[in-house]
């Protein structure tokens, strides 16, 4: 079992997720995320798919999104050079004047050029915005979680494309 | 500019266009509209079945006994969720069809309206596609991609849902030749290295062994099967899907394996060394357990679907390729192989253990209703439900005028046998008819006698009657210790319900029992004479006449009971 990804072009048309969404439902794939949004055409939406499986089930899983008259086009991203990033919010809140302080130190290792930032705050609050990779997300998430009691997480479902000359997943 | 039209003549327009010239309906409140369009319309047979499952099972032994792609209309609500098992059915055995579904107007979808129901949603995952019309100008694309999509690559049944309001607006009169689907391209070609490669492997084993599934049938090749099989010499198995692909006295076709195939069938497929498999899903009623399944051979796979290839079946050589396409191009390689000690083995096991049921102790054996419809019945189609005598019906009836053995194969479902035989018959009107049913599957779609009848259809329904569930009743028998829940169809009492030839009758139906095995052969010809409607043949059958070989379900192919 192995984290895979998908990108699918898709006809931008009512009941298109719920046909794709419906087929891992059906056939017991494990989906991780799916997120989907439109295209520079207004007739294609995007999709872009996580799941966890072994060598055999993901072939079975290309070929049946594959088989759908829905799908366009099917692109496998686990092995190419790809840009990944997920949106994820994380409000802590409980804090006192260290902890915040602390909030804002980890912030500021985490963060890469401005893509992860403390958005807003309150008295006892803070609100992270980040835009990282599913897999910086997942360890920032574990730190927050050793930190502070009263936690907050809301994740996007990370969004991918194909590299030019330089990649990050 | 041509003028524009409303919905409805788009409808009607299409079905011509597309050569439709039988429909099965059933009518109500949301196609009312196209209903008076087709008053209005001559050269379209409308058949009135008497429930819209019924319906979908017609028009799939209409689309298997023609090769067409079968046409249903039904309303929404009720009428369209009364086809859901039809379309699963149709949908498992790849069977060409468009399903027309009446729907509330476009300002009442979500409203749960009266008899709304979102049937688009309900048979997303056994549809090969399905789509609500909304908006009228998409109309004609949508049907006609409704027709190319469900007809073309590996067939399926289409839902396309029209709410009323678009049956009766009007938009363009345009009906397309074609449409490019930018998300669907079946395969209409072979990779020749592959081919060549699967065929190499076939050409050096020493235990060939063909496995042919209903892709065969579907693809039109049986022509090109038989010269391959009969050129290089290399014996054929089938699937039940794929009986009648080979004539039953080719003496290269050693009959169906599985797990109601035959013994030799079954030894061979344990055996053989190469395996070339053609237009099979690999059911699991075929492979019995997947790890023991042709453990010696080298497995060559030929499908339209690359989905289906290495999906249950670990494959060597994998080919997608339509089998009529990867056949025409076998047959311009195939060599004559010397086989004979091979094809002699097989011969061998299947004198070991040949098909054949001992003497019934009650009733008729079912073999000998299967004897007398080959003798009587050569020329016919046949058709079957599901149940024991479906399989029975696959091991003794014999196939040698390119029949269709029309049968629910993947989804199994009860109750197809009967619609599926009228459908059948309306089809091919010239050609006899035969259904073969149980007591159990009959009843679940007998209120299509009055279609029958009505319609004037001859069909023979050949009901095996042995008064219980006899399929189910067999695993009791065998594997829970003779406790008989719920498959005796009697009342407690003894008597069973319903007499079906007081039943038949009251329909006006011509209707004979049959209790000797000597009145078989007479009473089948008296109902080949009635050519001006349907009869029933009830003939009685014991409850404790067992299928077999039988592969218990999840074990190997080569451990069949025998007895």
């Amino acid at each position: 079992m192995k984290n895979r990804w998908i990108a699918l072009y898709v006809e931008n048309q009512v009941g298109v997720l719920a046909k794709v969404s419906g087929l891992f439902s059906a056939k017991s794939y494990n989906l991780q995320t799916l997120t989907v949004g439109t295209t520079e055409k207004d007739d294609v939406s995007r999709m872009t798919i996580s799941v966890m499986a072994d060598d055999a089930t993901f072939e079975q899983i290309k070929k049946q999104l594959n088989a759908m008259v829905e799908v366009i086009k099917v692109i496998d991203l686990t092995s190419i050079p790809i840009h990944m990033k997920e949106i994820l919010y994380a409000k802590v809140s409980g804090l006192d004047c260290a902890g915040k302080t602390e909030a804002f130190q980890i912030a500021e290792v985490f963060d890469q050029g401005g893509n992860v930032k403390i958005v807003d705050i309150g008295a006892d609050a803070v609100l992270f915005e980040c835009t990282l990779t599913e897999r910086k997300n997942n360890e920032l998430i574990s730190l927050l979680k050793t930190r502070y009691k009263k936690l907050e997480v809301i994740r996007g479902g990370a969004v991918a494309v194909e590299s030019i000359s330089s990649s990050c997943r | 500019m041509a003028l524009n039209i409303t919905g409805r003549k788009l409808f009607v327009k299409a079905l011509k266009e597309e050569g439709v010239d039988t429909i099965f309906a059933y009518p109500g409140g949301m196609i009312t509209d196209i209903m008076d369009e087709l008053y209005k319309t001559e050269g379209i047979r409308v058949i009135l079945g008497r429930h819209e499952q019924a319906l979908i099972h017609e028009a799939e032994g209409y689309a298997r006994a023609t090769g067409k792609t079968a046409v249903v209309l039904v309303t929404s609500g009720p009428g369209a969720t009364n086809t859901i098992t039809g379309i699963a059915d149709a949908y498992y055995d790849s069977i060409p069809m468009v399903i027309f579904t009446g729907q509330v107007p476009l300002h009442l979808i979500g409203n749960d309206a009266f008899q709304e129901v979102d049937i688009v949603g309900m048979t997303r995952s056994i549809t090969k596609y399905g789509v609500t019309v909304r908006n009228r100008e998409d109309m004609g694309r949508l049907i006609k991609m409704g027709f190319q999509v469900a007809s073309t690559g590996k067939p399926g049944p289409v839902l396309i849902d029209i709410p009323k309001d678009i049956q009766t607006v009007s938009g363009s009169p345009e009906y397309p030749d074609h449409v490019d689907i930018r998300g669907y391209h079946p395969n209409e070609s072979v990779h020749i290295g592959q081919l060549k490669k699967a065929y190499r492997l076939l050409k050096n084993a020493k235990r060939p062994l063909i496995l042919a599934g209903g892709g065969v049938r579907i693809a039109k090749a049986q022509k090109h099967l038989l010269t391959f099989a009969t050129k290089m010499g290399i014996p054929v198995t089938t699937t039940v899907m794929a009986k009648g692909v080979m004539p039953d006295d080719n003496p290269f076709y050693i009959g169906n394996c599985g797990m109601h195939g035959r013994y030799a069938a079954n030894k061979a497929v344990t055996e053989c060394d190469v395996l070339f498999s053609i237009g099979t899903r690999f059911n699991d009623r075929i492979t019995g357990e997947l790890d023991k399944f042709a453990p010696k051979a080298q497995i060559v796979h030929v499908d339209i679907a690359s989905a289906s290839i290495s999906r249950n079946v670990e494959v060597d050589v994998p080919v997608t390729a339509d089998a009529k396409i990867a056949l025409e191009k076998l047959v311009e390689y195939a060599e004559p192989m010397e086989n004979d000690k091979w094809l002699a083995k097989i011969a061998e096991w299947e004198n070991e253990h040949p098909l054949g049921m001992p003497n019934t102790k009650i009733g008729i054996s079912p073999q000998t209703i299967c004897e007398g419809i080959n003798e009587v019945f050569p020329d016919a189609n046949i058709v079957t439900d599901v149940g024991q005598h479906q399989m029975w019906a696959s091991q003794f009836i014999r196939l040698n005028k390119g029949q269709e053995f029309i049968t629910s194969g993947g989804l199994g479902t009860m109750g197809f046998g009967f619609p599926a035989a009228i459908g059948a018959a309306v089809g091919k009107p010239k050609k006899p008819t035969v259904l073969i049913t149980g007591d159990g599957g009959f009843q679940m779609n007998m209120q299509e006698m009055a279609t029958a009848m009505t319609e004037k259809i001859p069909v023979v329904i050949c009901l095996f009657n042995n008064a219980n569930l006899g399929m189910v009743r067999q695993m009791q028998q065998l594997f829970y210790g003779k406790r008989y829940e719920i498959t005796d169809l009697s009342a407690a009492d003894g008597k069973y319900y319903p007499d079906f030839i007081k039943w038949a009758n009251s329909y006006s139906c011509k209707a004979i029992r049959v209790t000797k095995a000597e009145d078989v052969v007479d009473a089948l010809k008296q109902a080949r004479k009635n050519t001006a409607g349907p009869t029933v043949l009830d003939f009685i059958v014991s409850p404790d006449d067992l299928v077999l070989p039988m592969v218990k379900s999840g074990t190997p192919l080569s451990e069949m009971i025998l007895k």
